[in-house]
C-alpha cells in the first residue's frame, strides 16, 4: 500500500512520457547524451569515492581512536548535513572568485594589483563540483558506517585483537568488510542525491542528465520528453542499487546476540594524535565551517543593511511545522515498509520494499510533477464529486491544504527512513523475534517491546536526516505549496532566483541554524545507543 | 498524524473565501512583485493571495484544472506566457484600458496576454574598452574570441535572444553564429547575468551579456557595495540587430481559464499598466516601462535611448524550441 503511495507518481510520469515526443531522442542520442552521461558518471564515480573515502575514515577515525577534540568531532562531522548542497556551491563560488577574499589574499601576497594580472583557474568545473558535493555528502556515509562500528565492532575486533592482529589489520579484514552494507547505503543516498541535484551543478557549470530532463521540460516545454528522460535514469538507478544488492546477496550481518556495546578505544600518541585531529577536522571545516562562517558574514553584513525580514520567523515556523509533521509521517511509514520486509520476507516484499525506494532516485521535481499530476487529478474528482452530490465546491482539497506536499516529502525521503529503520532491524537477530513470539506476543507486541528499544537510535537517526532533508527540500515545496504559504528554502530560492542572493543569505543562515539542531541531536543519540 | 497535519496545514492555508480577494499565480519573485500589489491593495482594498512558483506554473495550473483558484497568471519571459496560451489556460481580456497602454507587438493578437514591464537584453562591456557600439551580429566576430561572458545559453532570457536572431536571420546562419559566439566565449557558459559584470571586474572577460535592469540593481548600491563596484567597472551598450532593433523580453500576465474572481483579475490587470504601477516597475526592479511616456529610472536612462526590436514577441517565441535544440547542436553550455 505504501509501496503503491510512491509508485502513484512514477506511473503519472510514465502517462506523460506515453504521451509522446517527436524526434526528441534522436536529438539527445547526437547533441546531449554522449557529454551528459560522461558526465553524470564522471561525477557520481568522483562523489562516490570521496563520500566513501572520507565517510568510512573519519568513522574509523572517531571510533577506533582516541585523539584529542574527538567527542566535538563526533558530531561536529555531521554539519555539513546541515547546509543545502546549493548555499555550499554558491558560498564557494564567491569565496574563490577572483575578487573574493581567498584570491584577494593571494594576490596581495605576491603582489599583483589588478585580477587581470593574476588569477586561479576557475571552480566552475567538474573537479570544483567532485569536491565540493564529496565534502558536503559524506555524513551520508559517515553516519551508518560509525552507527555500524560503534555497534557491532566491538566483539569482532576484539576478538581479532586477540589473535594479534594490528588495528590497521583490524580496519581492512573485520571493520572494512562489516561495514559494507553501511557503506553501501551511505553511498548510495549520497549518489542520488547527486544525481537530483540541479542547483550546484547548474552553479558549477555541469552538464548532467538531470539539467537535460529540466532543459527539455522548461526550455522545450515538452514535460512528455523530460518524463521519458527521467524514468530512462529511475531505470538506471535501479539497475545500480539491485546490482550492489545482488553482489552481497549471501552475506548476514546480524551478529551478537549479546548486548551492543562500543570498542575500547586505543588512545594515539604523538604526532599521531594531532594528524587524527586535522585528518576529522578537515571534511569540516570545508564542508561545514567555512561556507557557514561566510554565510553567518554575508547575513551579518545584510542584516546591518537591511534589518530583518518580519516574514523570516513564519517561515521559520512554516518550515519546522511541516518538516516535524512530514519526518513523523514518513518515519511511520518506513517502520511499516520495512518490518514487513522483515516478517514477511518472500521474494514479493523485496521488491515492494525496492518500490518504495524509487522516490529518492528521482530528481525532487520531476517527482513533484508525479505528484501534482495525480493531486491535481484526485482534487478535481473530489471537487467534481462534491459539486455534484452536495452542491458546495470544496476547492483543491489535497494542495490546497499541504497534503499534496506532506504526500510528496513522503514519496521522496521514504528511501531514508526505510533505509535507517533496516539499519536498525538487521542488527537484532531473528531468535528475538522468535523467542518473543514463542513467549506468545503478537506481532505489535513484538513491535513495541522487542523492534522499538533495539532500534531507537537508528530510528531517531533516520528521523532526523528525514527531518533535515525536508526542510532543506526545495523542488516538491515549490511546485506544491498552498497560496500564502513560504519556507525558508522557497523564500531563498525566490530571492536567488533573481539574483539578489544578499538578501538570501539570512535565509540561508536560517535554513542551517535550524538544521544543526537536529543534526546535534542525531549525534547525541548516536552516542549513547539504547 | 495525518489527521494533525491536516488541521494545522489548512488553517495555515485558511483565508480562501472572503469577498475582495484574488488569488495570483506568480513566477516572478515575490520580492519583485510585492510593492505593486501593496500599492493595488491600498487602492483598491482587494486582497491578493499569492504563491509564486518557478517552473511548474503551466503544470500546477493545468494539473488542478477546473478546480484551480487561480485569478491571474504573472510570468517573465514572453515564451513562458504564450505556452500558458499554447495549453489552453488562460482567456481572452477585452479592455480599452490595457489596449491603449501596451503596444501591440508586446502583447497577445488574440490578447490572451500583455506585457507589463520590459528588459533590454544588452552588453555590459569594462569600462575602460574602446567600445561605443555593437550589433548581435558582431558577437560572434573573432576579435571577440575568449573575451565574452554569458549566462547557460538554456536560459529562457538567452534562447529568447537566439530565438529573434532566428527570427532575423534563419536556423542556419543561427547556427553558425552560435557556434562563432560559443568559441568567444571566456569561461563556460553559467552562473546569473550580475555574474558577467562581476567577471569583467575579476579580469575573466572583456564583455558579457545580460538584462538591462541588473545594471540598475548593482550600481544603485541596493545589493550592497560590492555590487556597486561591479555595477561601476561596467558601461552598457545598447546593441541592435542589423535590420533592426534591441531585443527586448517581458514579463507580463494572462487572466487564468477557470478564473473564479476574474474581474478582480483585470481589474489588478488594469492597475500594473497605470501610471502608478509603471513608476514602481521603473523604480523598484528598473525595468523599461511597457506604456508610453512613463518615466524610466535615471540609471536605466543613461543607456541612451531604447530602440526596441519592431517584430512581434509572438514571432520571435515561435522559434524557441528550435533555439533550445541549437544551443545543444553547438554544445554552447558544454
Amino acid at each position: 500500500m505504501i509501496a503503491g503511495l510512491v509508485l502513484v507518481p512514477v506511473l503519472a510520469l510514465g502517462w506523460q512520457a506515453a504521451q509522446g515526443s517527436d524526434g526528441l531522442w534522436s536529438h539527445l542520442a547526437r547533441h546531449v547524451l554522449p557529454h551528459a552521461l560522461a558526465q553524470t558518471a564522471l561525477l557520481m564515480a568522483g562523489v562516490g569515492v570521496l563520500t566513501a573515502g572520507i565517510g568510512t575514515g573519519v568513522a574509523w577515525l572517531v571510533t577506533a581512536y582516541d585523539f584529542p577534540g574527538r567527542r566535538m568531532l563526533e558530531w561536529a562531522l555531521l554539519l555539513p548535513l546541515a547546509v543545502p548542497t546549493y548555499i555550499v556551491a554558491y558560498a564557494y563560488l564567491d569565496m574563490l572568485h577572483p575578487l573574493g577574499p581567498f584570491q584577494s589574499a593571494i594576490r596581495a601576497v605576491l603582489g599583483y594589483d589588478s585580477p587581470r594580472d593574476f588569477r586561479l583557474p576557475d571552480i566552475r568545473s567538474m573537479t570544483g563540483a567532485i569536491l565540493l558535493l564529496g565534502l558536503v555528502l559524506y555524513p551520508y556515509v559517515y553516519l551508518p558506517v560509525r552507527a555500524m562500528f560503534l555497534t557491532q565492532a566491538a566483539n569482532l575486533v576484539e576478538v581479532a585483537h586477540t589473535l594479534g592482529t594490528t588495528r590497521r589489520q583490524i580496519f581492512h579484514r573485520v571493520a572494512l568488510p562489516l561495514a559494507r552494507p553501511a557503506i553501501a547505503v551511505g553511498v548510495s543516498l549520497a549518489l542520488m542525491e547527486t544525481l537530483n541535484d540541479i542547483g550546484a551543478s547548474e552553479f558549477l557549470g555541469v552538464r548532467s542528465l538531470t539539467i537535460s530532463v529540466y532543459t527539455t521540460w522548461v526550455t522545450r516545454s515538452d514535460l512528455a520528453g523530460a518524463s521519458q528522460i527521467a524514468l530512462a535514469m529511475l531505470v538506471l538507478v535501479v539497475a545500480l542499487i539491485s546490482i550492489e544488492r545482488w553482489a552481497r546477496r549471501k552475506q548476514r550481518y546480524s551478529v551478537s546476540a549479546q548486548r551492543a556495546r562500543p570498542m575500547a578505544r586505543q588512545p594515539l600518541a604523538g604526532p599521531a594524535r594531532w594528524g587524527a585531529l586535522c585528518l576529522c577536522l578537515l571534511p569540516v571545516v570545508l564542508g561545514f565551517v567555512l561556507p557557514a562562517a561566510y554565510l553567518a558574514v554575508e547575513a551579518w553584513e545584510r542584516f546591518r543593511f537591511a534589518g530583518l525580514s518580519p516574514r523570516l520567523w513564519a517561515e521559520a515556523q512554516n518550515t519546522f511545522v511541516l518538516s516535524a509533521l512530514a519526518t513523523a509521517a514518513v518515519l511511520a511509514c518506513g517502520l511499516v515498509v520495512a518490518l514487513a520486509a522483515r516478517l514477511f520476507p518472500q521474494r514479493g516484499m523485496g521488491a515492494i520494499h525496492r518500490v518504495a525506494s524509487l522516490g529518492y532516485a528521482m530528481p525532487g521535481t520531476i517527482l513533484a510533477l508525479g505528484i501534482l499530476i495525480a493531486a491535481g487529478g484526485l482534487d478535481r474528482w473530489i471537487g467534481r464529486t462534491a459539486r455534484a452530490a452536495f452542491d458546495i465546491d470544496p476547492g483543491l482539497v489535497l494542495i490546497g491544504s499541504g497534503l499534496a506536499l506532506g504526500y510528496a516529502y513522503l514519496a521522496r525521503f521514504l528511501a531514508i527512513s526505510i533505509g535507517g529503520v533496516e539499519a536498525g532491524l538487521t542488527r537484532i537477530p531473528r531468535s528475538y523475534d522468535q523467542a518473543a513470539r514463542t513467549l506468545g506476543h503478537g506481532i505489535g507486541s513484538t513491535l513495541r517491546h522487542v523492534h522499538l528499544p533495539l532500534s531507537r537510535a537508528a530510528l531517531a537517526a533516520g528521523g532526523l536526516l528525514v527531518f533535515v532533508d525536508c526542510m532543506k527540500e526545495l523542488s516538491a515545496t515549490l511546485l506544491l505549496r498552498p497560496l500564502n504559504f513560504e519556507t525558508l528554502a522557497t523564500h531563498l530560492y525566490g530571492e536567488a532566483a533573481r539574483g539578489t542572493y544578499e538578501e538570501a543569505a539570512i535565509a540561508a543562515l536560517a535554513i542551517v541554524a535550524v538544521g544543526i539542531l537536529p543534526v546535534i541531536l542525531l549525534a547525541r543519540v548516536g552516542r549513547a545507543p539504547a | 498524524m495525518k489527521l494533525a497535519s491536516v488541521i494545522v496545514l489548512a488553517s495555515l492555508a485558511a483565508g480562501a473565501a472572503e469577498a475582495q480577494e484574488l488569488n495570483l499565480y506568480t513566477s516572478r519573485e515575490p520580492g519583485l512583485v510585492e510593492p505593486l500589489l501593496a500599492a493595488f491593495t491600498d487602492s483598491t482594498g482587494i486582497k491578493v493571495n499569492t504563491v509564486f512558483l518557478k517552473d511548474g506554473l503551466a503544470e500546477r495550473v493545468a494539473s488542478e484544472g477546473e478546480s484551480s483558484p487561480a485569478d491571474l497568471l504573472m510570468a517573465v519571459d514572453a515564451g513562458n506566457l504564450a505556452d500558458l496560451v499554447d495549453k489552453g489556460l488562460t482567456q481572452p481580456v477585452e479592455s480599452e484600458v490595457l489596449a491603449a497602454a501596451v503596444p501591440e507587438n508586446l502583447r497577445d493578437p488574440g490578447n490572451q496576454w500583455f506585457a507589463l514591464s520590459m528588459r533590454a537584453r544588452v552588453v555590459y562591456a569594462a569600462s575602460d574598452l574602446d567600445l561605443d557600439a555593437i550589433t548581435y551580429e558582431d558577437l560572434a566576430n573573432p576579435e571577440w574570441k575568449g573575451r565574452i561572458c554569458i549566462r547557460s545559453g538554456q536560459h529562457p532570457y538567452n534562447t529568447a535572444l537566439f530565438s529573434a536572431f532566428m527570427a532575423h536571420h534563419d536556423a542556419a546562419a543561427t547556427e553558425e553564429w552560435l557556434t562563432g559566439l560559443k568559441t568567444n566565449l571566456a569561461r563556460q557558459a553559467g552562473g546569473g547575468d550580475r555574474d558577467g559584470a562581476k567577471d569583467i571586474l575579476g579580469g575573466i572577460c572583456d564583455i558579457a551579456i545580460a538584462n538591462s535592469y541588473y545594471v540598475g540593481l548593482m550600481r544603485s548600491g541596493k545589493g550592497g557595495e560590492d555590487q556597486k563596484a561591479w555595477g561601476e567597472a561596467i558601461k552598457v551598450i545598447l546593441p541592435t540587430f542589423e535590420n533592426g532593433g534591441t531585443h527586448v523580453n517581458i514579463s507580463g500576465a494572462a487572466v487564468a481559464k477557470h478564473a473564479p474572481n476574474r474581474d478582480q483579475a483585470v481589474q489588478l490587470l488594469e492597475f500594473l499598466v497605470s501610471d502608478e504601477a509603471q513608476k514602481i516597475y521603473a523604480e523598484a526592479n528598473y525595468e523599461y516601462p511597457v506604456k508610453a511616456g512613463a518615466a524610466i529610472d535615471p540609471i536605466i536612462a543613461s543607456f541612451g535611448d531604447l530602440k526596441v526590436d519592431p517584430l512581434p514577441l509572438t514571432d520571435i517565441v515561435k522559434n524557441r524550441q528550435q533555439a533550445s535544440e541549437l544551443v545543444d547542436r553547438v554544445g554552447f553550455d558544454n
